[in-house]
């Protein structure tokens, strides 16, 4: 469960979010908006990337002020641009990288890295340099990182942005099938449009927040 | 760009199965010997010695040339000097040493996982707990230094190709701004993918 609560965040002189406030239970949240409209600094509320100026947020009981380090553990991010996350020379170890830090035994790095590669695609990869993969599968690549580290809820700061139309349908077809709760920015409608529940903002506020056919026709209106 | 980000091949040779460590001593236990020869033949023994010990890497011509090929340049240039201010036999050893010990580096890196070089250098570095440095970050620099060589080559093409695109080819500043621009954008995303991924706990 999300939780914000009169969030505010100001960034130098602007502020960029203007108190925000909403309970997010639903499993699959979209959040469309012009750019500028503040969405990627919601969502990187969500996992203690970026903190309230005022006001709070709250991601499984914990307020990202005080238990940060705690959410990011549980709280897995997606980027837009996958060179950015990718950290390790090659594929698997890239994969591995991410669960250094829980100190597990070796085999079972080696499980849980076989075990993300092969459900996503990637198994033939898995000693190949990352910097040789396409846009589709470095974001692909980016998504085992963050599944690996099994998170109770992801955040995607439009996490389909570089991709052509078959690694974006592959992309859709992967969160319809994740377990955990997701919240996804996005421009593309279509990524968005069987979701349980959009958000729509404009300058730093929540100006609609429905099912999908109703907020987006809320955002084309907003756009036109 | 496998020579610069010296990208491990996957195999199952003797040296892949060798520990990090071993592999590391064992380059400087052979750089120190390369440093002693002294005649010509046995330069030609040593290079015999890498050439076998490329062999039973298997790693593949490709991947071996692509650790020298860098060198190729200076490795002239080194052995122009050489004749002109020594002498041949001198040339030949100069040079051989410095290919030779580039070689057995880049074999080491082309047969050693890039997560097994950072447990190693973690554990070589434990000591620097001492004086409150944290030896995983020391080691997380060396793989990100390794990982940026391609993403900074990539970079350099985006922006050269708009340049040309621009026809603004030859302008220095028209390189360099948005280069730095873009590695500084990139530094930035890449410091908050390492936030997000837990580790600045």
């Amino acid at each position: 469960m999300i939780e914000l609560d009169d969030v505010r965040v100001r960034l130098g002189q602007r502020e960029v979010l203007c108190g925000v406030t909403a309970r997010l239970p639903e499993r699959r949240i979209g959040v469309i908006g012009a750019n500028g409209s503040g969405k990627s600094t919601l969502a990187r509320l969500l996992n203690g990337l970026v903190l309230p100026t005022s006001g709070t947020v709250t991601v499984l009981g914990d307020d990202t002020r005080r238990h940060a380090a705690r959410i990011r553990r549980r709280v897995g991010f997606l980027f837009t641009d996958p060179d950015a996350q990718i950290v390790m020379p090659t594929v698997a170890e890239d994969v591995a990288f991410s669960l250094r830090r829980h100190k597990l035994p070796r085999e079972e790095v080696q499980r849980r890295v076989t075990d993300v590669l092969d459900r996503y695609g990637l198994a033939g990869h898995a000693d190949h340099p990352a910097h040789q993969l396409s846009g589709g599968q470095k974001q692909l690549l980016a998504l085992c990182s963050v599944l690996v580290l099994e998170p109770e809820i992801l955040v995607m700061d439009e996490p389909t942005t570089l991709l052509d139309l078959r690694h974006s349908r592959l992309v859709a077809d992967v969160l319809r099938e994740l377990p955990q709760q997701v919240v996804v920015i996005s421009h593309d409608l279509a990524l968005l449009a069987d979701f349980d529940r959009l958000l729509v903002m404009d300058e730093g506020r929540i100006v609609a927040d429905a099912p999908p056919p109703a907020a987006i026709g809320h955002y084309r209106k907003l756009m036109s | 760009m496998n020579g610069l980000t010296g990208a491990y091949v996957p195999g199952g040779s003797p040296l892949h199965r060798l520990p990090a460590g071993a592999k590391l001593a064992g380059l400087a236990a052979c750089c120190t010997v390369l440093v002693l020869l002294r005649a010509p033949v046995s330069m030609a023994v040593a290079a015999l010695v890498v050439g076998v010990l490329f062999a039973v890497s298997g790693v593949g011509v490709a991947a071996a040339w692509a650790q020298v090929r860098p060198v190729r340049w200076f490795a002239v240039a080194l052995f122009a000097m050489q004749v002109v201010f020594a002498d041949l036999p001198s040339a030949i050893t100069s040079v051989s040493r410095v290919v030779l010990a580039v070689a057995l580096a880049g074999l080491v890196t082309l047969t050693t996982r890039t997560e097994a070089m950072m447990a190693f250098l973690e554990r070589c570095l434990s000591p620097a707990r001492w004086v409150g440095l944290d030896p995983f970050r020391l080691s997380l620099l060396l793989s990100l230094t390794i990982r940026s060589v391609p993403v900074m080559a990539d970079l350099a093409t985006r922006v050269r190709e708009a340049q040309r695109a621009r026809g603004v080819e030859w302008s220095v500043r028209a390189f360099a701004v948005p280069l730095v621009v873009s590695a500084l954008r990139h530094a930035d995303a890449l410091g908050e993918a390492l936030s997000a991924r837990g580790l600045d706990d």
